[in-house]
């Protein structure tokens, strides 16, 4: 018997490829040149900081491996005593800038990813529970929301990451500065999550494939984790984005401040800080490139984030 | 007729005194400096039904009276204020355990709007199996699979539609996988809240044969919830007529068509266009239902009613019977009813 209200084409088996290339969003994306240079660009620094051991012609944080010979040698002028060649020059101790950056690269971009991941994992459970109980549970968690974001992120995040330094014994303080550092950017970015998740929450939960899994008498859990989640990604995944950008910056300015990461693992914003001793005495270029590195990268997935967002907004298209 | 009946077939849903009032009051401070007292809304006001074995009971009223209020007391998505809803004999509210997982499989829902009821993540078969592995219906990922073929086959959709997603198909199609999910809980009693008011009117009557033909084949009860007496007509066995809450009239199909007892519902047929043109003057439903938060004095369609006097400004009237008719309105009471309005 055939059957006039089913569909006769066949199941969407296509490859995973054919889906992406398929997609709106591969086509707005190949039509817009900046947002591909972004992409290529992000992707540029992030395989070059992941793969740095192997690129890198120095180890820049090896004291053997330095010679204070080569110190202040500018971009590509040979060294007045030994000769050697760098690229991007070295700093004061014969550091090679360029090894320096993609190393320093590694570490922003870690702490980056590392309290992005962080914030939005808070943000998406405490956004999904204030959303779905409601009432005081709501209340609590969007009232101290609220307050948080009545600070400055990098205040909170100082304020944090002070709080936290004062708790751990001395000598750990070195092996911890990047877990504290990642603690205290996530925590001063949670709220954004929050606050979007719970408004897509409180959309979500009202609807009815959300009544007909209750009256099944599916767990709250299993509605929140298995119905709601997935359906409130979309806006999270844009926010996620931004985020990268700002925390990579967060980082930075901490670092800047001399409140990240200790001297001897170096992130972008430790080399900025170094280098900006120097600027007056006309070493520029140690703190130049890493600067123009650190604006890159923030630029690129800033654009890439902004993109996504007007994307994936169907108001816009 | 009625009485008679339902001494031979014992009711499935039993509902008593049934009453839900929402608190729609400011919040506490607000009421506190402007100094108001504290408001609520009577959705549901000592409604009183009952359903039996095989039956389809409707339940029709305009917006705002109650309808989809009463549909999901019944299911437990919300809780009465007061009243009992005895489901064979048992209530969701005083059962625990497996009784209540039992009970809770056997009362399912068809919601309203198929584009909101379907998870748009979800793929068909998970959607149509999710009542499968909540309820533990199945012994393998075979069966659950052979189940879902099988259900789908029964709503008239292929068994590969499974592997598609809920945008891949019109309304009409995405309420026969919902009603498809509703039946994978292997139900007794389906509450359907408007099933088919979001539909085209092609359609509508396409899900209303398939909803009756599920029904002979796998002895369902309805509790078909709308606002389209035409779509009632064709489907219920017994209606009841809702206004803010109450239930004014409850009369077996034919004897609500023929005979409408209350003045409200006699307005409500008097609007329904004469499709066989005998010559009736179609009337228009005058005056809006009022605020359920400050609703009228004595009986509640008072200020609406053609038969309306001092009693029924001042006195709420009780159900009585009066030709297989349940009829709350003392003007059918006091025998003040003598025009027929209609014809």
């Amino acid at each position: 018997m055939t059957n006039p209200t089913s569909l006769s084409t066949p199941p969407a088996d296509a490859s995973i490829w054919r889906r992406i290339l398929d997609s709106d969003l591969f086509y707005d994306f190949s039509r817009r040149p900046i947002i591909i240079l972004s992409a290529l660009l992000t992707l540029v620094i992030i395989l070059a900081a992941a793969f740095a051991p192997w690129i890198a012609p120095h180890t820049p944080f090896d004291p053997s491996s330095l010679n204070l010979m080569d110190g202040f040698t500018p971009p590509m002028e040979p060294n007045a005593f030994t000769g050697n060649v760098y690229w991007m020059g070295t700093d004061s101790q014969g550091r090679d800038i360029f090894s320096a950056i993609l190393y320093g690269a590694r570490i922003s971009l870690l702490v980056g990813f590392a309290a992005v991941a962080f914030a939005a994992i808070l943000g998406i459970t405490l956004g999904l529970i204030a959303g779905y109980k409601g009432g005081l549970v709501d209340t609590i968690i969007m009232r101290i929301a609220d307050v948080q974001l009545s600070f400055p992120a990098i205040l909170v995040a100082l304020l944090i990451f002070g709080i936290t330094k004062s708790l751990i014994p001395n000598e750990m303080q070195e092996q911890a500065a990047i877990y504290v550092l990642i603690l205290s950017i996530g925590l001063s970015d949670w709220v954004q999550y929050a606050r979007t998740v719970r408004s897509s929450t409180l959309a979500e939960k009202n609807k009815e494939y959300v009544q007909a899994a209750r009256l099944f008498g599916v767990s709250s859990f299993r509605i929140l984790a298995r119905h709601i989640l997935p359906n409130v990604m979309g806006p999270v995944l844009v926010i996620g984005t931004i985020g990268l950008a700002l925390a990579i910056i967060l980082e930075s300015t901490l670092s800047f401040l001399g409140v990240g990461v200790p001297a001897t693992q170096p992130s972008l914003g430790t080399l900025i800080r170094v280098g900006n001793e120097f600027l007056f005495s006309g070493e520029w270029w140690i703190t130049l490139f890493p600067g123009i590195t650190l604006l890159i990268l923030a630029l690129s997935v800033n654009l890439l984030g902004d993109w996504l967002r007007d994307a994936l907004n169907p108001r816009l298209r | 007729m009625s009485s008679s009946n339902s001494i031979h077939n014992k009711p499935l849903l039993d509902v008593k005194n049934l009453s839900c009032h929402f608190d729609v009051s400011k919040p506490w401070l607000n009421r506190v400096i402007e100094g108001e007292p504290q408001r609520f809304l009577t959705a549901v006001d000592q409604v009183s039904f009952s359903i039996n074995q095989g039956e389809t009971f409707a339940l029709v009223g305009e917006s705002g009276s109650g309808k989809s209020t009463i549909a999901k007391l019944i299911v437990d998505l919300i809780h009465p204020s007061s009243g009992e809803i005895l489901f064979d004999g048992q209530s969701l509210k005083n059962t625990r355990g497996d009784t209540f997982k039992t009970l809770r499989r056997r009362i399912q829902m068809i919601f309203q709007d198929p584009f909101a009821s379907l998870n748009p993540r979800w793929r068909v078969g998970d959607i149509i199996a999710e009542p499968i592995h909540a309820f533990g219906l199945a012994k393998s990922q075979h069966d659950v699979r052979r189940t879902v073929e099988e259900l789908l086959d029964k709503v008239g959709l292929a068994g590969r539609d499974r592997h598609k997603y809920p945008h891949e198909f019109s309304g009409g199609q995405r309420q026969r996988i919902a009603i498809a999910r509703a039946l994978s809980a292997q139900p007794d009693f389906l509450v359907c809240d408007e099933p088919t008011s979001a539909l085209d009117v092609s359609v509508q009557a396409q899900i209303l044969n398939l909803m009756r033909d599920l029904q002979d084949e796998f002895g369902l009860t309805y509790l078909f919830i709308s606002h389209d007496l035409s779509v009632v007509k064709h489907m219920a066995d017994r209606i009841g007529v809702l206004y803010l809450g109450s239930m004014v009239e409850n009369s077996p199909s034919d004897q609500l068509f023929d005979q409408p007892a209350h003045p409200y519902t006699r307005m409500l047929l008097d609007a329904i266009p004469d499709h066989e043109m005998s010559g009736r003057r179609r009337k228009q439903v005058t005056g809006e239902i009022p605020s359920p938060i400050d609703p009228p004095s004595g009986c509640t369609f008072h200020p609406r009613c053609e038969f309306a006097n001092d009693t029924c400004k001042e006195q709420r009237p009780s159900i009585h019977e009066t030709k297989g008719s349940l009829v709350s309105c003392w003007a059918s009471e006091e025998g003040r009813l003598a025009h027929q309005p209609k014809g």
